[in-house]
C-alpha cells in the first residue's frame, strides 16, 4: 500500500470577496468604534479619562458609573434620576408612537372609505402640515399646552405631538390597496364601520403598524424640543434631555462626569434598538408572507 | 327561499353613464337564474343592486315580499360569492365561514355546528385551521361557497365565482355549484360572461347587451331561438351562422340564388342556422368552400365560405371531410330569420 501524499487543492484567493468584506468590514467600524470608545470610557473613573482620553484598557468602573447614571439625581429635587428619565422617555415614545399609529389610521381609515364631500381637500390639508413642523410652530403650540395646562404633564408631553401626516399618508396608500371586495364582504356578512376596521382592517395592517411603530418610537425617543419646553419639573424630564443637564464641562473644581454620561448616553440607545430589532422580525415575516 | 323581483330597476351612476336601462323581471323561488353578457353590459351592476352594494337609481326591487331597496346589504337575508372570493386573509377557514354568523350574535356552539355542517358539505373540513394563502384556488372558491351556505340564506348571488379558476376546475366546480344549488333549493343569480356556464347551470338565462335586456328564457329557448342576431352570435361555440339574404318572389335567397324556404316579406333579410343544423351531402343545394378542419375528437367543425360569406359547420366524427369545394344543405326548420338593419327576430 503506498501513501498518496494528501495535498489540499490550493484555495484561490478572490479579490472581489475579499473586496466586500473590506467594506462591510471598515463599515461596521465607522458605526461601532463611537459606541466601544463610550463603552470605554464607563469603565474608568472620570479622573482617568480627563486624564488620558480613550484607551484601550478596561477599568473597574463600570458598576459604579451605572449606579451613578441611573440613580444619581443631578439636580436640586433629586428626582431626574436616570431610571425616572428612563420611565419618562418610555411613556414618551410609547404614547407618541401609539398615538401617531391610532390617529393616522383613524383618519387614513375616514379618508379612504367614506364618502366624504372634499375628502381629497382634507386629505392634503393634512399632508401640508408636513410642511409645518413642531419647530415652525412651537410658540403657538406651547401657548395652547400651557392655556390647556398641559406643562409639565405626560398628556402635554404627547398629545400636541400626535396628530402625524406621515401616518396618515402610508395608511391611506395601504387601505387603498385592499381590495374592494374585501369591504364588500364584510358588509354583506353584517359587519360595521367600527367592526370591519377592528376585524379587518387593523390585523391586515399589521406590518404596516410594525414599520410605523419602529419609526414613531425611535422619533419620539429622540425628541428634545418639545420636551425641553414642555417640562419644567426635574421629575418629568426624559433622557435625551436630562444626559444634557449632567456636568460635560470643566468649571470650577467640577471635573465632566464622562462615566455617567456616556453611560446614560448607552442606556438611551438600547430601546431604540431593541424596538427596531424585535419589530424587525415581525415586519420581514410580514412582508415575506404576504396575504393582502 | 324567496322570490326576487325587479320592477324597473334603473341604474344610472353620479357620472350620467346609464348602466342599465330600465329592466323588470322576476325570479321563481328555487330558481337558478343566470345573467351572462359581455363586458361592460351591466350584469355586474344589476347583481350589485340586488345584493345592495349599487344603489338603485330608479325602480322597486323585492326580495320575498319586502321591498328592500334602501335596506342594508346586511339584513337582506342574502349571501355573495365573488370574483375573487374576498375571503378575509388573516382569519381561518373556520373563521372566514362562520364571521357572518359572529356578527349576527349567533352562539358560539351553534356557530362551531353549522361551520362543521358546511364544511362536511364542502370538503373542507381539513382545511378549518388553515389560512385563505395556504389554499388552492378552488379550495378557496368552496371556502367562499361555505361562506355563504353557512348563513342559510334566502338568495345566493354569484359574481364570476369561477373566472379565476382553470379550465378543468371550473368545469368540475361547475357542477358542484349547480349540484349544490339543486340540493338547497336556494334561489340563486348568477352573473358571467361565459356562455357555456351560463348554458349548463342555468334554470333560467338573461341575456344582457349595453345595459339592455336582449333576451330571457331557458337555456334551450335561447339556443335554439334567439331573439336577435346579439344573443344568436353571443351564445353558443361556436357562434351560430348569420347569412346575408334577400326575400325574393315568395322566398328567402341567398345571393339572389337558391331558394331557402318560403318567406313573404321584400328587402333584406339576415338568416341564421346553427352550425349543426345545416348538413354535408353530396345533393346539397348550396355550395361550401371548405378552408380550415378543426378536429374536436367527439365532432369536427369546418370552416370555410357559403356564397362567399364565413360559416362553419359541425359534423360528426364520422364524417370525414377535407378542405375543398362540397355541398350543403340547410335544414329549413332550424332557419332563423332576423330583421337586417335592427337584428331583431322576425
Amino acid at each position: 500500500m503506498t501513501d498518496i501524499p494528501y495535498t489540499p487543492a490550493a484555495r484561490r484567493i478572490r479579490w472581489s470577496v475579499l473586496a466586500d468584506h473590506a467594506v462591510l468590514i471598515a463599515g461596521s467600524l465607522f458605526l461601532l468604534i463611537p459606541l466601544l470608545v463610550m463603552l470605554q470610557t464607563t469603565t474608568t473613573t472620570d479622573l482617568e479619562t480627563i486624564k488620558y482620553g480613550p484607551q484601550l484598557a478596561i477599568g473597574d468602573q463600570l458598576d459604579d458609573n451605572f449606579r451613578a447614571a441611573m440613580f444619581k439625581a443631578s439636580g436640586f429635587s433629586g428626582q431626574n434620576t436616570g431610571l425616572s428619565m428612563l420611565i419618562n422617555s418610555t411613556i414618551l415614545g410609547l404614547g407618541f408612537a401609539l398615538g401617531k399609529i391610532v390617529i393616522g389610521m383613524m383618519a387614513a381609515y375616514a379618508l379612504v372609505y367614506f364618502r366624504m364631500r372634499f375628502a381629497t381637500l382634507a386629505f392634503w390639508l393634512i399632508f401640508t402640515t408636513l410642511l409645518l413642523p413642531l419647530e415652525v410652530r412651537i410658540l403657538p403650540s406651547y401657548e395652547i399646552a400651557q392655556k390647556l395646562n398641559l406643562l409639565n404633564s405626560y398628556t402635554g408631553l404627547i398629545l400636541p405631538l400626535i396628530a402625524s401626516a406621515t401616518a396618515t399618508f402610508f395608511f391611506r396608500q395601504f387601505f387603498r390597496a385592499v381590495p374592494e371586495e374585501l369591504v364588500e364582504a364584510a358588509r354583506i356578512d353584517g359587519a360595521g364601520p367600527v367592526r370591519f376596521f377592528i376585524d379587518v382592517l387593523v390585523p391586515l395592517s399589521r406590518t404596516m403598524i410594525a414599520a410605523m411603530f419602529i419609526i414613531m418610537f425611535v422619533f419620539g425617543w429622540n425628541q428634545y424640543l418639545w420636551p425641553t419646553m414642555i417640562t419644567t419639573e426635574e421629575g418629568m424630564y426624559t433622557l435625551v434631555r436630562g444626559i444634557k443637564q449632567l456636568t460635560q464641562d470643566l468649571e470650577g473644581t467640577n471635573i465632566p462626569e464622562y462615566g455617567r454620561a456616556n453611560m446614560l448616553a448607552l442606556i438611551a440607545i438600547l430601546p431604540p434598538v431593541a424596538v427596531v430589532i424585535f419589530f424587525q422580525s415581525w415586519f420581514v415575516k410580514g412582508l415575506t408572507e404576504s396575504d393582502k | 327561499m324567496a322570490q326576487v323581483s325587479l320592477n324597473n330597476i334603473r341604474k344610472i351612476y353620479p357620472n350620467g353613464v346609464e348602466a342599465v336601462q330600465q329592466t323588470s323581471f322576476d325570479i321563481a323561488d328555487g330558481e337558478f337564474l343566470v345573467l351572462v353578457g359581455p363586458s361592460g353590459c351591466g350584469k355586474s351592476t344589476l347583481l350589485r343592486m340586488i345584493a345592495g352594494l349599487e344603489d338603485i337609481t330608479e325602480g322597486e326591487l323585492r326580495i320575498g315580499d319586502r321591498v328592500v331597496n334602501h335596506v342594508d346589504p346586511a339584513d337582506r337575508d342574502i349571501a355573495m360569492v365573488f370574483q375573487n372570493y374576498a375571503l378575509y386573509p388573516h382569519m381561518t377557514v373556520r373563521r372566514n365561514i362562520g364571521y357572518g354568523l359572529k356578527n349576527r350574535k349567533t352562539p358560539a356552539d351553534v356557530i362551531a355546528a353549522k361551520v362543521r355542517e358546511a364544511a362536511e358539505m364542502l370538503n373542507l373540513t381539513d382545511y378549518l385551521d388553515r389560512k385563505p394563502s395556504q389554499l388552492s384556488g378552488g379550495q378557496r372558491q368552496r371556502v367562499a361557497m361555505g361562506r355563504a351556505v353557512v348563513r342559510d340564506p334566502s338568495l345566493f348571488l354569484f359574481d364570476e365565482p369561477l373566472s379565476n379558476l382553470d379550465a378543468k376546475l371550473r368545469h368540475q366546480m361547475r357542477i358542484e355549484i349547480k349540484a349544490l344549488q339543486r340540493r338547497l333549493g336556494v334561489t340563486s343569480v348568477y352573473v358571467t360572461h361565459d356562455q357555456v356556464e351560463a348554458m349548463t347551470m342555468a334554470d333560467k338565462i338573461i341575456v344582457l347587451n349595453a345595459g339592455r335586456i336582449e333576451q330571457i328564457g331557458t337555456p334551450s329557448e335561447i339556443y335554439h331561438n334567439p331573439a336577435s342576431t346579439f344573443v344568436a352570435s353571443f351564445m353558443g361555440a361556436p357562434p351560430m351562422n348569420l347569412l346575408d339574404a334577400r326575400f325574393e318572389a315568395g322566398q328567402v335567397r341567398i345571393n339572389g340564388g337558391t331558394p331557402l324556404l318560403p318567406a313573404s316579406g321584400s328587402g333584406p333579410v339576415t338568416v341564421g342556422i346553427r352550425p349543426e343544423d345545416a348538413e354535408l351531402t353530396p345533393e346539397g343545394p348550396l355550395g361550401f368552400d371548405i378552408q380550415i378542419v378543426e378536429e374536436l375528437g367527439g365532432h369536427r367543425l369546418l370552416h370555410g365560405q357559403l356564397a362567399d360569406q364565413p360559416f362553419t359547420l359541425h359534423v360528426g366524427k364520422e364524417v370525414e371531410a377535407r378542405p375543398g369545394a362540397a355541398r350543403v344543405n340547410l335544414r329549413p326548420e332550424a332557419l332563423r330569420l332576423f330583421d337586417k338593419t335592427t337584428g331583431q327576430a322576425l
